[in-house]
C-alpha cells in the first residue's frame, strides 16, 4: 500500500506548507523607506481598521502626524495589529517602530519599553444610554445597576471592589457590552472615558458618558527602551501637534461626535 | 480560595459551578434527546422531520455559536431572559440558566444519536414480538425497546456525560463564572501561567477520570446478558 | 411494505390520526416561528440597514473572508497534524513495549480529559509569555496546538479500535508467516485499520472545524470572531450571527454527509474490510474513557 502512504504523507506535506505559505511575513521596523506602526484595528474612535482596508481614529491620525514629523508620508505607513497583552513584545521584537493604541503609562511598563507623551490624559468612566437618567456616577450604581465590562480587565474589577452592590456582566469584547447595552440588557459599561467615547461616537446620540472619570490614565507612544533619539523626536512631534490646532482636530473629527469637547492637550513628559 | 498575594480566587467555587452546570444539563439532555429519539424513530413522518433537523443543525453547529445566540439571540433580542430581572443576582442566574439552555439543546442532538444507536442494537425479534403482542409505538418503546437500549449505550452516554463537562468551559463566552472564565482572569492578573494551568488541567483530569471508570463500571454491570 | 418494525403500516384511522399531527405540529411551527419574526422586528433587527451591508463585497472581503481563511487554516493544519500525533500514539498504545504504553496511556487519556478551551488558554499565553511565535501568529499557534493535542489523542483512540477490530486471524497469520511486530503492524494491520476508519475520520474534521470557533475566546481572528466584528462594525449583531450561522452549517453539514456517504459506500462494497461505525461519540479506554468528542 506504498501508493497510498505517500499520498498521505503528501497531503499531510501540502495541508502543513499551504497555511504558511498563504500567511504573509512582515516585520522589522520598518525597511528602508517605510515605518512600521503598531495601533489598535477594533477600537472605534481610536483605532479601527474600516471596512475598506483604511485605519481611522484618534491614535491613528496622532501616529500618522509623528510620522510626518520624522520625515514618512501617509502611504508609506505599514500598520499592524497591537492587541493589548503583546504591545511590550512588538516593541522588544522590533516589529514596530512605535505603537500609538491606547497605550497607558505605568512603572511595571516603563521597565520594559520607554514611552513619549503623554498625549491624552483620561480615566475610567461609565457610558449610559442617552435617556437614561438614574445612572449619575458609580456610587448611583449601587442601586442593584448592571454593569458590563471585558472578562479579567481591571476596571470591571475595580468597580466590584468598591461597589458591591453593583452587578457585573463580563463579555470577550466592548462591542459586546455596547450592544447588550443597546438592547436594554445591561445599565452602564465600563472602561476608559476616551474608549466609551469612541463607541459613543459611532452611533451618534445614542449613548452619553456620565460621572466624572474616577482613576487617571495617562496614553503614550510606545517605543524601543533606551532610543533617546526618538524619543526627543516623538516628543517634540507631538509638542508641535498640540500647538498648531492639529490635536484638537483630531479630536473633534473622530470623537467629537459623541458629545464631549475637546480637553487641554496635556504637556509632553520631556 | 487561593491566594496571590492579597488577591484571592475561589477556585472550587469555579469549579462547583461546573458540576452545577453539567448536572442540570446532563438532566435537560437526556430528557430531550430521549423525547427526540422517540421522534425520529416514530410513525408520524412531520415529527420524524422535526427530529432529524433538529439534530443535523444542531451537530454541525459550534457550540460556541449556540451560547452567544443564547445571549444575544434569547435573551437580548427576543427577550427570553429566564430569570427575574428585579432580582439581586439577575446578570448571574440569567447567564446561568441561559447557558444550562444551550448546552441541554446541544447536548441532546447528540443523547438522540446515542439513544437511536442503542435501539439498534436491540434485536429485531424484541421488537417484533413486541408488535404481535398488540402493543401501540409507545408501549413498545417505554417497556421493551429503551430500557434495553439504554442498558446497552452507557458507555458511550457516559462519553457525552464527560464531553458535556468539557464543553461547559464555553460558558465563559458569557460571563458565566466556571473554570475557563476564572483562568483567564487568573492568567491575566498573575505571572504564575504553569501553576495555574497545572491546576485547572488536573481540576479537569480530577473531574472526568472518574466519571470514565465509573461509566466503564456500570456499562458492564447493566449490559444485557443475550 | 410499508412502515417499519416499531409499528404497523398505517390504517385508516392512523393515517387520519397522522394527518391531524402533522397539521398541528406544523401551525405550532408556523406559530413559533411568527412570533420570533415579531420580536426580531419589533427590536428592529429585520430593517434594510442591518441586513443590506452583506451585500457589500467590502463586508465579505474585510471581515468574513480573513474569517474563513483563519477558520480553514487552523482546521487544515490541526487535522494533519492531529493525524500524525494520533497514528503514532495509537499504534504506541498498541505496542508490545511497556516503555512506550504506558506513556501514551498516559498522554492519551490525560489530553483527552483536558478541556480544548483550557489547552487553548493555557498555549496562548504560554507562547506569549515565551515570545515563541511572533504577534501574528499567536493565537492561530494556540488553537493549534491545542485542537492538535486533543484531536490526536481522539485519533489516536480512534486508531486503536480500529486495529483491535479487524479480524484476529490477520495478525495470527502474520506472525505464523515469521513477521515481527513492527512489520506487522505496518504492512498488515495499519492498512487495513486505515481504510476502515476513514469515515470516523472524516467526521472528527468535522469536529475539528467546529472547535476552531472555540478559538474566539483567545482573539483568534476565525469566523464567529469575525461575525461579531461586523457586528460591531455595522450594528447588525444578530443577523451577522445568522449569517455565521448558516455558513458554519452548511460546510459542516457538506463534510458530514460526506462522512455518511463514504461510510455507505465502503459498507456496500465488497473490497476492503467493514468500515467502522459513526459513533455520535468515541468510545473510550478505561470503559467510557475520558469523554468523547462533541
Amino acid at each position: 500500500m506504498s501508493s497510498m502512504k505517500v499520498r498521505v504523507v503528501g497531503a499531510i506535506a501540502l495541508a502543513i506548507a499551504l497555511p504558511f505559505a498563504a500567511t504573509a511575513c512582515g516585520g522589522g521596523g520598518g525597511g528602508g523607506d517605510t515605518i512600521v506602526i503598531g495601533t489598535k484595528f477594533d477600537q472605534p474612535g481610536l483605532g479601527l481598521k474600516n471596512p475598506d482596508g483604511t485605519m481611522s481614529g484618534f491614535d491613528v491620525d496622532v501616529a500618522k502626524y509623528v510620522a510626518k514629523q520624522l520625515g514618512y508620508a501617509e502611504d508609506k505607513i505599514e500598520w499592524k495589529e497591537s492587541p493589548s497583552g503583546q504591545r511590550e513584545t512588538l516593541i522588544q521584537n522590533d516589529q514596530v517602530k512605535f505603537i500609538a493604541a491606547t497605550y497607558s503609562i505605568t512603572d511595571t511598563r516603563k521597565q520594559k519599553v520607554d514611552f513619549a507623551g503623554p498625549y491624552l490624559i483620561t480615566g475610567q468612566s461609565l457610558l449610559v444610554k442617552a435617556d437614561n437618567t438614574d445612572i449619575t456616577g458609580p456610587e448611583s450604581l449601587q442601586n442593584n445597576k448592571k454593569l458590563c465590562s471585558v472578562s479579567g480587565s481591571t476596571p470591571a474589577q475595580r468597580i466590584k471592589d468598591k461597589y458591591p452592590g453593583v452587578q457585573l456582566q463580563q463579555y470577550d469584547t466592548y462591542s459586546a457590552c455596547v450592544e447588550a447595552l443597546k438592547n436594554g440588557a445591561i445599565d452602564a459599561v465600563t472602561t476608559d472615558e476616551v474608549i466609551l467615547a469612541g463607541y459613543a461616537a459611532q452611533t451618534p446620540g445614542a449613548f452619553k458618558i456620565v460621572g466624572k472619570p474616577f482613576s487617571e490614565e495617562r496614553y503614550g507612544i510606545g517605543l524601543k527602551k533606551g532610543d533617546t533619539d526618538l524619543r526627543t523626536k516623538i516628543n517634540d512631534a507631538l509638542t508641535k501637534m498640540e500647538q498648531d490646532g492639529a490635536w484638537k482636530a483630531a479630536w473633534d473629527k473622530n470623537l467629537g461626535p459623541a458629545g464631549i469637547a475637546a480637553p487641554t492637550p496635556p504637556p509632553v513628559d520631556k | 480560595m487561593l491566594h496571590f498575594g492579597d488577591r484571592a480566587y475561589d477556585v472550587l467555587g469555579a469549579f462547583w459551578t461546573t458540576i452545577q452546570l453539567t448536572a442540570l444539563s446532563a438532566i435537560g439532555a437526556l430528557i430531550l434527546g430521549t423525547l427526540l429519539a422517540a421522534m425520529r424513530l416514530s410513525p408520524v413522518p412531520m415529527l420524524n422531520w422535526i427530529g432529524t433537523t433538529y439534530v443535523n443543525v444542531v451537530r454541525n453547529t459550534p457550540l460556541t455559536l449556540i451560547i452567544l445566540f443564547c445571549s444575544f439571540g434569547l435573551a437580548q433580542t427576543l427577550g427570553i431572559t429566564l430569570v427575574n430581572s428585579k432580582s439581586l443576582t439577575s446578570i448571574e442566574d440569567s447567564n446561568f440558566r441561559l447557558a444550562i439552555l444551550g448546552f441541554t439543546v446541544y447536548t441532546a442532538a447528540f443523547v438522540c444519536e446515542t439513544v437511536r444507536s442503542g435501539v439498534n442494537t436491540v434485536p429485531l425479534g424484541q421488537a417484533e414480538a413486541a408488535r404481535s403482542l398488540g402493543l401501540t409505538f409507545a408501549q413498545n418503546l417505554r417497556i421493551v425497546l429503551l430500557p434495553q437500549a439504554f442498558r446497552a449505550v452507557i458507555n458511550p452516554l457516559g462519553s457525552v456525560l464527560i464531553a458535556l463537562t468539557k464543553n461547559t468551559t464555553i460558558a465563559s463566552a458569557i460571563g458565566v463564572a466556571e473554570a475557563a472564565l476564572l483562568m483567564k482572569t487568573m492568567t491575566e492578573n498573575e505571572a504564575a501561567l504553569i501553576y495555574i494551568g497545572a491546576i485547572f488541567m488536573v481540576g479537569f483530569v480530577i473531574l472526568t477520570l472518574p466519571m470514565g471508570l465509573f461509566f466503564g463500571w456500570l456499562g458492564k454491570r447493566l449490559a444485557v446478558a443475550r | 411494505m410499508a412502515g417499519s418494525v416499531l409499528f404497523d403500516a398505517p390504517g385508516p384511522r392512523a393515517l387520519v390520526r397522522n394527518r391531524i399531527f402533522n397539521v398541528v405540529t406544523a401551525l405550532v411551527i408556523a406559530l413559533v416561528i411568527w412570533v420570533v419574526y415579531a420580536q426580531l422586528n419589533a427590536k428592529g433587527q429585520l430593517t434594510a440597514a442591518k441586513w443590506e451591508p452583506f451585500l457589500t463585497a467590502n463586508l465579505w472581503k474585510t471581515y468574513i473572508l480573513p474569517g474563513v481563511q483563519g477558520t480553514l487554516t487552523a482546521a487544515a493544519v490541526s487535522i494533519a497534524l492531529a493525524l500524525a500525533l494520533g497514528f503514532l500514539l495509537g499504534v504506541g498504545r498498541l505496542s508490545t513495549h511497556p516503555a512506550i504504553r504506558w506513556p501514551s496511556a498516559v498522554f492519551v487519556e490525560f489530553f483527552r480529559a483536558v478541556p480544548v478551551l483550557i489547552m487553548m488558554i493555557f498555549a496562548y499565553f504560554l507562547y506569549a509569555l515565551y515570545d515563541v511565535f511572533p504577534s501574528k501568529h499567536l493565537a492561530l499557534a494556540g488553537v493549534i496546538t491545542a485542537l492538535t493535542l486533543y484531536n490526536g489523542a481522539v485519533i489516536a483512540e480512534i486508531v486503536r479500535a480500529g486495529v483491535l477490530a479487524l479480524p484476529r486471524g490477520q495478525s495470527e497469520a502474520a506472525s505464523a508467516l515469521g513477521l515481527r511486530w513492527g512489520q506487522t503492524m505496518r504492512s498488515i494491520l495499519l492498512p487495513q485499520a486505515v481504510t476502515s476508519m476513514l469515515p470516523v475520520l472524516v467526521s472528527q474534521m468535522v469536529v475539528v472545524l467546529k472547535d476552531t470557533a472555540i478559538g474566539y475566546q483567545i482573539t483568534f481572528l476565525e469566523m464567529v470572531r469575525q461575525g461579531t466584528q461586523v457586528g460591531a462594525s455595522y450594528g447588525n449583531y444578530v443577523p451577522a450571527l445568522i449569517v455565521i450561522a448558516v455558513l458554519m452549517i452548511s460546510v459542516n453539514f457538506t463534510l458530514s454527509w460526506f462522512a455518511t456517504w463514504l461510510e455507505g459506500r465502503m459498507r456496500r462494497s465488497s473490497r476492503g474490510p467493514e468500515p467502522m461505525h459513526i459513533q455520535p461519540v468515541t468510545q473510550g479506554s478505561f470503559g467510557a474513557g475520558a469523554g468523547g468528542s462533541i
